[in-house]
């Protein structure tokens, strides 16, 4: 067992989390609509430094720490399934289906598109 | 069981919050100072460390080949949206738990367990691999299991509940 590695993703993981939960507030305060902008943001945020950690590693300019650290720990706990399908459900169950579908549809593509754009980048910028 | 009537289903609807993490449409919640915000920051690291240490474990025993259907991260993200429909119908219409119980298990645990960011990143992986049509199944199949399990959680848990209440 090598501590080192679970003490760098349980760091990751200690900042994620609540950088998940003040964004999601700052965002929810600002907005009176029933489009779950807080998740939707880490999330797309979340793909996009994860693309970029990602790439560099392939690129050899960040070491395996930094994927832990940054990748497993940091952008695993910014970002959620499991809130991103509780918000579907309700907006489904509250007759809000046209926002459930617009949910999914943009998480799915803003999240692979910002996971793309990271990865490009990094590659660009690394190698 | 029994179905529950409809005026009690539709209070029940409208008592989950749709946000799990903030549901500021309650005015307290709001206004939160920073010093009331305290606590909840300290149990979400807490939770999130919790939820993100049990995904790397699950990622040391079953490790996913380059190439392969990411089945590990299929799961914990299935789980995980399994777990928190039931939990949040239980802590809105059963559990009157302390209020830092939700931010921990809701916030934390679970959201730091399930993962949008590593999903994304193996569909791009797999492409990027040359393994398009592996990597648009698992597109799918993630998303479709993880609806249909915080979908089937909330339910049975809501007519398990009811049955018991009645």
């Amino acid at each position: 067992m090598n501590w080192l590695d679970w003490l760098l993703v349980i760091i990751g993981a200690m900042v994620g989390a609540p950088l998940r939960y003040l964004t999601d507030r700052a965002i929810q305060k600002r907005h009176d609509t029933v489009f779950p902008w807080g998740t939707f943001t880490v999330n797309v945020c979340g793909c996009l430094i994860l693309g970029l950690v990602t790439g560099a590693t392939a690129a050899g300019a960040a070491s395996p720490h930094v994927q832990l650290l940054l990748g497993t720990g940091l952008c695993g706990a910014l970002t959620t399934y499991s809130t991103f399908s509780y918000e579907t459900l309700r907006l489904t169950e509250n007759g809000a289906g046209f926002f459930a579908t617009a949910n999914v549809a943009a998480s799915v593509v803003a999240g692979l598109g910002s996971a793309f754009i990271g990865v490009t980048l990094a590659e660009a910028l690394f190698r | 069981m029994t179905a529950p009537e409809p005026e009690v289903a539709a209070a029940r609807m409208t008592a989950e919050p749709t946000d799990p993490d903030v549901d500021l449409h309650v005015p307290a919640q709001r206004r939160q100072s920073w010093r009331a915000q305290g606590p909840i920051v300290a149990v979400v690291a807490l939770g999130g460390a919790i939820g993100a240490s049990v995904r790397y474990g699950a990622g040391l025993l079953w490790p996913t080949a380059s190439g392969a259907f990411p089945w590990t991260t299929l799961w914990v993200n299935v789980v995980g949206c399994a777990v928190i429909g039931a939990f949040m119908v239980l802590i809105t219409d059963v559990w009157a738990a302390h209020r830092l119980v939700r931010p921990f298990f809701g916030t934390g645990v679970l959201g730091g367990f399930t993962t949008f960011s590593t999903y994304a990143l193996d569909i791009q992986r797999l492409v990027d691999g040359g393994h398009p049509r592996t990597g648009l199944a698992y597109l799918a199949a993630t998303l479709c299991a993880a609806l249909a399990a915080v979908w089937l959680a909330a339910t049975v848990t809501r007519r398990l509940v009811a049955g018991r209440q009645r």
